[in-house]
């Protein structure tokens, strides 16, 4: 049986016979066209045309399996889960969506709708936010990978018609000095990886001119055959200048590059785990950077705003035209019209398929009303962006595709977005792990220095300083503090020149937790983003949550992802900090397994007057310094443990009631001027916060350990000093303020355990007050800085 | 004339991003300034309508080529012949990092005699190589022939950021010592790195970030009024944007940036 029927039409089209097809035909259509979709969505589709008496051609097949990729409808998320438990009817809704709702807050303006999550600021102004993965092309092509990943994240900004203020880029790579001769093929050494990504995210935002402000770095195994980039964009807009409002009779008008053959099945990629023939079949699935393109975008798209000239815009990104479209279309509840020889072609010889799903950067789509569409033209000529009108929305919900006067699609758009639910199970299984057991050593110079020169605590200076995260003029406290580059937990950006008010931002993420328990991993990195923002004086906090993920087909890994948005739900609920946009990237595995559950959580706040925000570094000797919240024996996947060679399975817990009084305690303190440093205490734990707040600033560090705060098990000096307990901070409080700080603080946990000193050193004594660390700082600044071994 | 009749163009090209906060730092002293698309100028020709020109900083077209080259001979071939005049009715011309590279390539610096028609220097990939954003210290060497300088005194230190990957500056190996003693007998060094204390940097990285020649950080022409530099006043010029603002009780009101731009504001206001 011919499968193919090539149309006689003097370009590529074919008539797809599955009307005829049995199962094993359907399977191997959507595997022959790169489809990625199941038995089931296949026979749906069949059903489909069998009504229409008809078959269906290949646009028509390529549009409903982007249409329908687990990248562009989420299935996992959206769809059924069968637990152990019960079903589960959405995962988004029934955790993530439902913290939002149940708290409710008048300031969130958009959420999960749009391309970004929106959210009030001042004087009529929203800030958009917006977080993505680029995990699968960046480790086929690191450069192109992550160069795309953040100028799709800037689109989706420019989506919402809001001006890009800044970027935030996470990254996981495997181990740098990875063995050459452990890599299987396939899979690119980390260190070229790295290279590459790195030069690829500040190519774009720094030519772009957008300050790339806030991010991470991590190193773990289970990153090696499967990458993580994390990019993510913050837009400033006039909420008044919001128009999302297309009726029929607007004309589609796609603007920006040019369409190519790069970015064809991106998604259906993304959809799927990487292999070792993953670099010869999806290399095309790359696309092609050129942030110039995007930065004129940026500007006519930010006139066309001001000007109130268009009625709709959103991105190309994953799926491209196909999806662009059929998501405005549908979302106004209207139908579409294009004519696909309209579209600016970078090379003749494109089917029309290709050109509907082609994923070729720097474009975006708009709706403009007839009467408008000339002066919206014109305003892309005098930027030299080309801006082609390709169509129009109908009336009736219908999808209709010509070229060349052919019509090449014609489709419900109902249908197309009513894909067959599926349903996944999950199974829950912990790993099974023990406590180590081992004498307390006695000198702990010797771990803190080589903590500190471990390559996630070590100093990301290298990486930071290629990234421009000054441009705009607006950054006001920077990743990098004073002259010896202190770690800033967050970043804060003072966006309008009337007001004083901040925009603080910073991230979360505890990869090492998710290999032990994805609950309280997906915990903690909720405890971790906020209270970053909390350190600097940020309140009022936005999540976003942004999972990576192994195959979801595989029960146990869907049995560990149930269990962290069900800890997105409780934590994020008992901090009141709702999540207004996410993304997840499943199927992150690679010849060398699944990469380590992984959630990164970015958080948003904001900061009354820019005045007010607290760096990290000690400010003047003679100041008390305090330990804020509760410290445990909760040292499973802490970097303590890490060097020692084991994993523990003691995970840091969140108590939400107790994080959430010593957030809103210091916050009131920082208000009341009380607070000249202040800095989280996440990996590494108590001593490298303190190492970290003294190699910062040109003053020492005296602490002891008698007064911590701690539960009845931690009895020894080494869990002190290395627990990652969350939803703790270490502060400096000038010293006239001390009874002032202690009054505000008398219904938290927290001691003073120290006093900043003249001398240039740390030292740190016991629970019993024995010695237990001194260290010059500029040994300890030096180990710091030379972690990443000028990699 | 007054402050609010100066008229201040800030260019830009595709790629260009640093224009806002440029044209703020003016705006904040009161005088005009408007941005101005490259097409746009040449469609109406007036550059005489503006007293001080701005090229800001960004990749102008990509920095495809070789940094600032695109853009230098567009405006060389466009617009050549009404800058020279510009040049010589003595309005100034500022350049900053992007903006440097472009005057360094249109040869209008350090235009020993006039404007050159090919470039007398470069400004090259930083040594280390990449790009690099960090806070340096400059010390201001010129004897007050320039026009950016003027309201800061000899020697005096200043704070400031850069944030680019090709900003050496090099003379032709041949010419080096030629061209120094004719920059310095002309009085057009104006800026170069050094330490906090005010010693010279003399290439030592990171007080000298990208491996200039002799420091050189900043230049202006013979005349004083055309002035480019590779590090970002308009990114030090509020007390907030500091690195260290908040090491103080109080954030001050300014950084060390702003006295370049008054320098030229007060320029423009007492000659014109």
């Amino acid at each position: 049986m011919n499968l193919y029927q090539k149309r006689k039409v003097p370009f590529e089209l074919f008539d797809v016979n599955i009307l005829k097809a049995n199962d094993a035909r359907l399977l191997e259509i959507s595997q022959t066209m790169g489809l990625a979709l199941n038995l089931n969505e296949m026979k749906t589709i069949k059903d489909y045309f069998s009504k229409l008496g008809r078959n269906p051609t290949d646009v028509e097949l390529q549009t409903l399996g982007q249409t329908w990729s687990e990248h562009c409808y989420h299935k996992t998320f959206k769809g059924t889960i069968v637990t152990e438990k019960g079903k589960i009817e959405s995962l988004f809704k029934t955790y993530i969506a439902k913290v939002t709702k149940e708290l409710n807050l008048s300031w969130c303006i958009s959420v999960f709708e749009d391309n970004a999550g929106i959210i009030e600021f001042d004087n009529g102004y929203g800030i958009a936010v917006k977080v993505e993965t680029h995990n699968h092309p960046s480790a086929i092509e690191p450069f192109g990978g992550a160069a795309t990943g953040v100028g799709g994240v800037i689109r989706d900004v420019l989506g919402v018609w809001a001006d890009p203020i800044a970027c935030m880029d996470v990254l996981g790579f495997g181990p740098l000095d990875y063995d050459y001769e452990r890599l299987p093929p396939g899979v690119k050494h980390p260190k070229y990886i790295f290279r590459g990504v790195v030069a690829g995210i500040g190519c774009y935002g720094n030519n772009m001119g957008i300050p790339t402000v806030n991010g991470a770095i991590y190193f773990d195994e289970s990153y090696t055959g499967n990458v993580i980039v994390y990019c993510g964009c913050v837009g400033l807009l006039p909420l008044d200048k919001f128009a999302k409002n297309v009726k029929p009779t607007n004309i589609i008008v796609l603007a920006g590059g040019k369409t190519g053959r790069d970015g064809i099945h991106g998604v259906t990629f993304a959809s799927a785990e990487l292999s070792e023939k993953s670099e010869e079949v999806s290399r095309p699935a790359v696309q092609i950077a050129n942030p110039i393109e995007e930065e004129k975008l940026k500007r006519v798209l930010i006139k066309i705003r001001d000007c109130g000239l268009g009625s709709g815009v959103t991105d190309l990104g994953g799926g491209g035209l196909s999806s662009a479209v059929g998501e405005m279309a549908h979302r106004f509840g209207l139908g579409a019209i294009v004519e696909l020889d309209k579209v600016p072609l970078k090379y003749s010889g494109l089917a029309p398929w290709e050109i509907y799903i082609s994923e070729s950067q720097e474009r975006m789509l708009l709706a403009v009303s007839e009467k408008n569409l000339r002066q919206v033209l014109a305003i892309f000529a005098e930027e030299d962006v080309e801006a082609t009108a390709i169509g129009k929305f109908t009336e009736n919900h219908q999808l209709k595709l010509t070229y060349q006067g052919v019509k090449v699609a014609q489709l419900d758009i109902d249908f197309m977005f009513q894909p067959p639910k599926i349903e996944k199970k999950a199974k829950h299984k912990k790993p099974t792990l023990s406590e180590p057991s081992f004498p307390e050593p006695k000198n702990l110079t010797t771990p803190l220095q080589k903590i500190l020169s471990s390559p996630n605590v070590a100093s990301k200076e290298q990486v930071i300083r290629t990234y421009d995260h000054e441009v705009k003029g607006n950054t006001t406290l920077k990743p990098l503090q004073s002259q010896h580059a202190g770690p800033n937990d967050a970043a804060v950006i003072k966006p309008l020149d009337n007001s004083w008010k901040g925009l603080v931002i910073s991230c979360g993420m505890t990869p090492a937790y998710g290999k032990i328990d994805s609950y309280w991993m997906a915990a903690s990195a909720i405890d971790e983003a906020v209270r970053n923002n909390i350190a600097v004086g940020g309140r009022r906090i936005a999540l976003l949550d942004n999972f990576t993920w192994g195959n979801p087909e595989k029960p146990e890994r869907l049995g560990a992802l149930v269990e962290a948005c069900r800890a997105c739900y409780e934590v994020a609920k008992g901090l009141e900090t709702p999540f207004i946009s996410g993304k997840d990237s499943l199927y992150n595995e690679s010849p060398l397994g699944p990469v380590t559950p992984t959630l990164l959580i970015t958080a948003v706040g904001i900061i009354p007057d820019v005045r007010k925000t607290v760096s990290m570094e000690l400010k003047t000797a003679g100041d008390p310094v305090y330990i804020l919240g509760q410290t445990g024996k909760e040292l499973g996947g802490s970097e303590y443990y890490r060097l020692l060679g084991f994993i523990g399975k003691t995970v840091p817990k969140v108590k939400t009631n107790l994080a959430k009084r010593t957030f809103e305690a210091l916050t009131g303190t920082i208000d009341s001027g009380l607070v000249r440093a202040c800095h989280d205490i996440s990996e590494g734990g108590l001593a490298v916060a303190a190492a970290e707040m003294a190699f910062s600033s040109d003053f020492g560090l005296e602490l002891c350990l008698k007064d911590v705060p701690r539960t009845n098990d931690v009895g020894r000096n080494d869990f002190v000093l290395f627990s990652e307990s969350n939803s703790r901070f270490l502060v400096e409080v000038s010293k006239q303020h001390r009874r002032r700080f202690e009054e505000l603080m008398k219904n938290c946990n927290y001691a003073q355990i120290g006093i900043v000193t003249d001398d240039p050193f740390l030292k740190i004594y016991g629970l019993n007050e024995e010695k237990l660390v001194s260290a010059e700082l500029a040994a300890l600044r030096k180990r710091w800085q030379s972690g990443l071994g000028g990699a | 004339m007054k402050k609010d009749e100066v008229r201040v163009c800030i260019l830009r090209v595709g790629g260009t991003n640093c224009d806002a906060e440029t044209k703020r730092a003016f705006s904040d002293l009161g005088v005009n300034a408007e941005i101005v698309h490259f097409n746009q100028l040449l469609k109406k020709r007036n550059l005489f309508d503006y007293h001080g020109l701005v090229f800001p900083g960004g990749f102008s077209y990509g920095d495809y080529v070789r940094a600032g080259v695109i853009w230098a001979k567009s405006v060389a071939a466009k617009i050549g012949a009404d800058l020279e005049k510009f040049v010589e009715k003595e309005r100034p011309i500022l350049g900053i990092c992007n903006g440097f590279q472009v005057l360094i390539e249109a040869g209008l610096l350090p235009a020993f005699d006039g404007v050159s028609e090919y470039p007398e220097a470069a400004l090259a990939p930083n040594i280390p190589p990449g790009y690099n954003c960090r806070w340096v210290y400059l010390k201001r060497e010129n004897n007050g022939k320039c026009v950016f300088t003027r309201n800061m005194p000899k020697n005096r230190v200043i704070k400031i950021p850069v944030a680019h990957s090709e900003g050496r500056f090099l003379f032709p190996k041949e010419k080096e010592n030629e061209y120094l003693k004719r920059l310095c007998d002309n009085d057009q060094v104006v800026f170069q790195y050094c330490h906090s204390d005010g010693t010279l940097a003399v290439g030592e990285y990171p007080a000298n970030p990208n491996g200039a020649f002799n420091d050189i950080a900043g230049i202006c022409n013979p005349q004083g009024t055309v002035f480019g530099l590779m590090p970002h006043p308009e990114r030090a010029f509020y007390g907030w944007q500091l690195p260290d603002w908040t090491k103080k009780g109080t954030v001050p009101a300014f950084g060390d940036g702003k006295l370049i731009f008054e320098s030229v504001v007060e320029y423009i206001t007492k000659k014109f």
